[in-house]
């Protein structure tokens, strides 16, 4: 797989009447991390969604494997996994059931899998806790740990250090890291100083964007 | 964070059927229910009380209750769905869990009316069940309890549905009640004119199989239609989010 998995061409996106970003080109590859920067408002939730199809607004055009996304959407969902900056957790269940409803939809696992990536995570004892009662790190740890057994070749991750204390960044870093060496593609958004070898910069803000 | 319980990297050619991810997000939904008891006696207490408090505001007598007692209980009903329905995607839309449904790469439809059913299992459904006891205290007979009955037991799902597209169109707006009562309402009456027109039919002694077939093609169209209307209200709530 050393064909770009997903592939923007001309990507123009306005919001709000601003244009947040015009003919904005990259390729994600397999075995990279990218990162998207900018300022606060530049867009780059904004471009996330669109990678991962929540926002329909824009125009240009999205390649998933060479080809357009638009006429295999299955695939490139079945593919591709998306952690928003709103966790995806229910207050109300445990860690163990939301990460079991997370993944029913994608690929069950059994429970002693789901609780060793809990316990990957930090979260273990948290396990049967409602996630109401866990601080706002912990949910996001609850969310971070589907990434431990998530087998989608794309990951599109939003501010995915927030709330996140230094060694789980670190964690995740590392994480990110050997996610590439395997062969997937990492996508993040952060204000955090990630430098990780090799990585890809995709630089939004001032109303022009260029790729690095 | 240690990974090994990952398996190599592919693209994944075949995921998760339709059915069991339709299961999943049901039973996660009764689940979360569950653990919030009380805002699933809201609408349930709703319905008690204003079929409760019609005898006491208007008339305590027989031959009124009788005349308007089917009339009250579908109007309670309907009252009552149409105020569980801005929950049906509001808290999944706050925590980000919504997204992750959009996400999913089974048919976004074919979720949405999981959703929809354990909506109308929580809130339908228990509607229907306590409407024989609420009937006797409104001096229904008997066969008009029955019939009663069965056109909730009818109509109710197709309150859920044609809500679920309400409530999805009305998603990204702060306060949507009141644009979501507007909106639904006109859809509602329908159901609600069959609905109580089967039972004075019923109640008259005449046929009511005719009323039931329509009612029953309301339910098979908002059964067909719905979802898909729904599905495509999320997407555009959430593209704006």
């Amino acid at each position: 797989m050393s064909e770009p998995l997903l592939q923007a061409v001309d990507l123009q996106c306005e919001r709000d009447e601003r244009i947040l970003f015009r003919d904005l080109s990259f390729s994600i590859l397999p075995g990279t991390v990218t990162r998207v920067e900018g300022p606060n408002g530049s867009g780059k939730t904004t471009l996330l969604r669109m990678l991962a199809g929540l926002n329909d607004a824009w125009s240009g055009n999205l390649l998933w494997c060479g080809k357009p996304r638009s006429g295999q959407r299955e695939e490139f969902l079945r593919n591709t996994l998306y952690l928003g900056h709103r966790p995806g957790i229910k207050p109300l269940l445990t860690p163990l059931e939301n990460l079991r409803a997370l993944t029913a939809g994608r690929r069950p696992l059994p429970d002693p899998l789901l609780r060793q990536a809990l316990d990957g995570t930090g979260l273990n004892g948290f396990q049967d806790v409602p996630c109401r009662n866990l601080s706002a790190g912990q949910q996001r740890r609850v969310a971070l740990a589907r990434l431990l057994i998530a087998d989608e070749p794309l990951w599109l991750l939003d501010e995915v250090f927030t709330a996140i204390d230094a060694s789980g960044v670190t964690a995740i870093e590392d994480l990110l890291q050997q996610r590439a060496a395997e062969g997937g593609a990492v996508v993040v958004t952060t204000h955090h100083d990630l430098g990780l070898p090799g990585m890809q910069r995709i630089v939004l803000g001032g109303g022009a964007a260029n790729e690095c | 964070m240690n990974a090994d319980c990952r398996p190599t990297l592919t693209l994944r050619q075949d995921s998760v059927g339709a059915l069991a991810a339709m299961q999943a997000v049901f039973t996660r939904d009764m689940k979360v229910a569950f653990r919030q008891r009380q805002d699933l006696l809201n609408p349930l207490l709703f319905f008690v009380m204003v079929v409760t408090l019609f005898p006491l505001g208007v008339s305590p007598e027989v031959s009124f209750l009788r005349e308007a007692g089917a009339g009250i209980l579908w109007v309670a009903a309907l009252l009552s769905v149409l105020l569980s329905l801005d929950h049906l995607f509001r808290h999944d839309f706050d925590d980000g869990t919504l997204e992750q449904l959009v996400l999913q790469p089974q048919p976004l439809f074919l979720l949405v009316l999981a959703k929809t059913a354990a909506h109308w299992v929580l809130t339908g459904l228990p509607l229907v069940v306590l409407t024989p006891v609420l009937g006797v205290m409104v001096h229904l007979d008997g066969n008009s309890i029955g019939v009663l009955c069965l056109t909730l037991l009818i109509g109710t799902p197709v309150l859920s549905l044609i809500g679920s597209i309400g409530a999805a169109l009305t998603l990204g707006l702060r306060s949507a009640g009141v644009l979501l009562s507007l909106l639904i309402i006109p859809l509602y009456i329908p159901v609600l004119i069959f609905g109580t027109g089967t039972v004075a039919s019923a109640a008259e002694g005449a046929p009511v199989g005719a009323y039931l077939a329509l009612m029953g093609a309301f339910l098979v169209l908002a059964l067909t239609l719905a979802p898909f209307a729904s599905a495509a209200a999320l997407r555009i709530s959430l593209s704006n989010g």
